[in-house]
């Protein structure tokens, strides 16, 4: 599996509030439209929720509200990206919810930055990297590291420099 | 490793538990021939197939340790103490023979030695004498292929003429088996009449021999012309459901005598075979010999069993993870089922209703024997917890006696297996700071052997395992100032007995002064407590300072499928589980402006406190006019939750909420209902808890 996930250079990429965002595709299951979302109580508002996928129980994360963007609206471009990630060393599926989805592109390694220390808005952690394609910096997510933990979206680091 | 030699290793396995667990049986009666009687079966299968798949270091020494137990099943010798001991150490060391072999370690060959040294040394003026042991083995091994024959050998009275001789013939016969011979004397003449040409007698033979009918009458093959000759193979069930058969009916079968006689004789109401004899409807031969075959048949017929009785007559042994995926499978199907009972409600349709109610009942039949599968007796692991107690009550140097009960009290596999390490940390508890020393019991006017006491019952789907110890209880002070001093409890808190119990389960916390190789740790209760937590049980404490203390675990029963009641809240659905609810009951707008905003609710008399979920759940949306309590038990308490409608019961195929939710305390997962969407399964023990919690930060 690492080996190829070393060979894989192509990304998913959606939108949130108008920003793209980037994750390595091999971890994709597969998009599904927007479908009602079972709120489970007493959870921080980010948890959309559980739905049922095929007859096991996927929980939804919001993104807008995992990193602190303006709560989103529903559109018919609202979709749940169903993804693969590791929690605690746990292997589960998840989805997160988005604007919209854009396309499959491939990033060869020399087209991707490192992350910024700062000034991304977002926990350093989650970003894995800054892709460059065209004239669009695409962020790049560890989608691993956003989903572990229930820790806020803004780092320590980025609250004292803004 | 290859198949045959891994399943050599997994009924070793368990035989070495069932060896155990005889031996300590053994222990506690040790004249018990059938406990005897397993520990020899036990050994002596372990030494049969491990000899047959190689293992031969195992099944020589084993063949040793059952050299004794044979000794011992034949009531030469005693069942000491000493002798269990080292059984014990013998099936330890068997075990680890078998864990070398299969890691590829040499066996530890002069263990092997010294354990079988000590084993001679305990056989009263023996010395080893191992081919006097071979024969009886394999006279035992081979009692299947064993037949028992019954042979009249009516000779002519001319016979003598043609030169036979009697006892070659039936000496001839004897070297075929066991032979048991009864000659039927009846017809010699007084002495005076005898015609010393002629023979008089004839002969009743039983002869047990591996070998077949034709063999019998090659016998009998050059003086076929001059006697009668019947033989019969008797039936000595092989699946032991053999009726034993009555003296009368075999001499009915033989033809020495007809029904109606045998009724006749029967009315006079004395032994059977007297009476016959009297009556001379037949001759005291042939009532011998009849009674030998009787006697003959049920020996064998016990034999038969106690071979066939070990193990478990006919069962299946299945991967559990088959299983897994059958309860999933019932699950999904279950999930399908309801979806087709709502379609077909919906539709109208009449016969398509039925049928869907058929697959509705077929549904749970096959949901309830799915399930019944994976149930296990508890008692597998008590066995287990028996020598545990043992071995650390040798530790410590304290006495123990280990009680249990409700050994068969049935629970789910997986649920078994992950209680057992907790149950391991209770019990070792119980024992290193529970119970004292026994000079101090005696001091303090108890019995020297202190008592733990395991058990385990059904208590609505749940099932309650209680561990009591009769030690020196929980002391409150001492917990309290070492909750202090960790920091725990501030050092004026006021404290109920209860609330410093529960500060045991605090991570960190252990009360033993000294830190001894079993407990104290510190790693001990809160790891309980958490393992319990994850089986979505409870636990509880109940202590008297001096008398001992309980320890009281709430189990479900199973962790895939319950009864449970659908509920709606807003646009949320709920489920809560079945065995806990016990009515429900309206509510409505001006029952809650007549509560004065306390959350009681009357129910017949009795106020019910209540939880309106809608609030503890913050869910949005306008309040309906009449709202449901759901009235539930919880602990032996009545608590009611409020919620918009009842919707009915229904069949919860429990799904995780998997890692993301795995703090969420108020549900314990979450189920798909028949039109695709998802409900939560409410967890209602700690939905209660926590409301006490909130409720009393709000009014402090």
């Amino acid at each position: 599996m690492s080996h190829e996930e070393n060979q894989t250079n192509q990304y998913l990429t959606f939108y949130l509030n108008g920003e793209i965002f980037g994750i390595p595709i091999h971890r994709v299951l597969e998009v599904l439209d927007y479908t009602e979302i079972t709120k489970v109580p007493q959870t921080p508002d980010y948890m959309r929720g559980v739905i049922n996928l095929r007859g096991s129980i996927v929980p939804v994360v919001d993104m807008h509200l995992k990193f602190d963007l303006d709560p989103s609206e529903r559109t018919v471009n609202s979709c749940i990206i169903i993804m693969d990630v590791t929690i605690e060393g746990t292997k589960t599926s998840l989805g997160a919810l988005a604007d919209s989805v854009r396309e499959v592109i491939e990033l060869e390694p020399g087209q991707i930055e490192p992350a910024p220390k700062m000034g991304t808005r977002l926990n350093s952690d989650f970003v894995q990297g800054m892709g460059k394609h065209g004239d669009e910096f695409i962020m790049l997510l560890n989608i691993d590291a956003v989903f572990t933990g229930h820790h806020g979206s803004l780092s320590e680091a980025d609250s004292v420099a803004a | 490793m290859d198949s045959p030699q891994q399943a050599f290793k997994e009924e070793a396995y368990e035989l070495l538990t069932e060896l155990e667990t005889a031996l300590l049986e053994l222990e506690e009666c040790p004249d018990d021939m059938e406990i005897i009687g397993q520990v020899f079966r036990a050994m002596h299968t372990i030494k049969g197939s491990g000899a047959m798949f190689g293992f031969t270091d195992i099944s020589s020494f084993t063949h040793e340790v059952e050299t004794v137990y044979d000794l011992v099943r034949s009531g030469e010798m005693k069942v000491t103490k000493t002798l269990v001991d080292l059984s014990l150490q013998a099936r330890d060391h068997i075990l680890g023979l078998l864990d070398a072999v299969c890691e590829g370690q040499p066996a530890d060959l002069p263990r092997s030695g010294e354990l079988v040294r000590q084993f001679q040394a305990l056989i009263p003026g023996k010395t080893s004498t191992p081919a006097f042991e071979v024969p009886v083995q394999e006279e035992k091994a081979e009692i299947d292929e064993l037949q028992t024959y019954r042979i009249r050998f009516n000779p002519s009275p001319e016979i003598l003429k043609t030169g036979t001789r009697m006892s070659a013939l039936l000496d001839e016969l004897a070297e075929l088996g066991t032979c048991r011979t009864i000659a039927h004397k009846s017809k010699v003449p007084p002495l005076d009449q005898i015609d010393p040409e002629l023979c008089y007698v004839s002969w009743d033979i039983l002869l047990t021999s591996p070998c077949r009918e034709e063999e019998i009458r090659d016998v009998f093959i050059f003086v076929e012309d001059e006697c009668e000759i019947r033989i019969r193979r008797l039936d000595i069930g092989s699946d032991g459901e053999e009726q034993q058969k009555r003296l009368g009916d075999i001499l009915i079968e033989r033809g020495d005598i007809t029904q109606d006689e045998i009724d006749k004789v029967i009315a006079k109401s004395r032994r059977i075979g007297e009476m016959l004899v009297d009556a001379r409807l037949v001759d005291v031969d042939a009532v011998e010999s009849a009674l030998q075959e009787q006697q003959l048949v049920r020996q064998l017929t016990e034999k038969r069993k106690e071979k066939t009785e070990a193990p478990a007559s006919s069962s299946l042994r299945v991967p559990a993870e088959r299983l897994d995926e059958l309860v999933n499978l019932v699950g999904e199907m279950v999930t399908v089922q309801s979806r087709l009972s709502q379609t077909a409600a919906l539709s109208g349709d009449s016969e398509l209703q039925s049928i869907a109610e058929e697959v509705e009942r077929l549904t749970e039949e096959l949901r309830d024997s799915t399930l019944n599968i994976r149930m296990l007796p508890i008692g597998s692991t008590f066995s287990k917890f028996k020598r545990l107690v043992r071995d650390i009550a040798s530790d410590l140097k304290k006495e123990v006696d280990f009680q249990t009960a409700g050994a068969e009290t049935e629970l789910d596999k997986t649920v078994i297996e992950q209680l057992n390490d907790p149950l391991v940390h209770i019990i070792r508890n119980s024992m290193d700071h529970g119970l004292e020393l026994p000079d101090v019991r005696q001091a303090a006017g108890k019995p020297r052997q202190g008592t733990v006491f395991l058990g385990a019952q059904h208590s609505g789907d749940s099932v309650v395992i209680e561990i009591r110890d009769d030690g020196k209880g929980l002391n409150t002070d001492v917990i309290r100032e070492k909750a202090i001093s960790k920091g725990l409890i501030g050092p004026d808190e006021n404290l109920s007995d209860q609330e410093i119990y529960q500060l045991i389960f605090a991570p960190g916390f252990s009360t033993a002064q000294q830190v001894t190789g079993l407990s104290g740790r510190g790693v001990g209760m809160d790891v309980v407590k958490r393992a319990i937590e994850a089986l979505r049980g409870t636990i509880s404490l109940d202590s008297t300072l001096g008398k001992g203390t309980t320890v009281r675990l709430r189990i479900p029963l199973t962790l895939a499928i319950i009864e449970s009641l659908l509920v709606k809240i807003g646009s949320g659905s709920f489920v809560l589980p079945l065995s806990a609810v016990e009515e429900c009951v309206e509510l409505t707008q001006s029952d809650i402006e007549d509560s004065h905003g306390r959350c009681l609710a009357n129910v017949r008399g009795t106020l019910i406190p209540y939880i309106p979920l809608r609030n503890s759940f913050a869910i949005p949306g306008p309040v309906p006019p009449i709202q449901q309590i759901v009235i539930t038990r919880i602990d032996g308490q009545q608590v009611g939750f409020v919620v918009d409608t009842v919707i009915g019961e229904h069949q919860t195929v429990i799904k995780s909420l998997g890692p993301m939710y795995r703090d969420v305390r108020c549900t314990s997962g979450a189920t798909i209902l028949g039109d695709g969407s998802v409900a939560l399964i409410l967890d209602l023990v700690p939905l209660t808890q926590q409301h006490a919690v909130t409720e009393a930060a709000r009014l402090s």
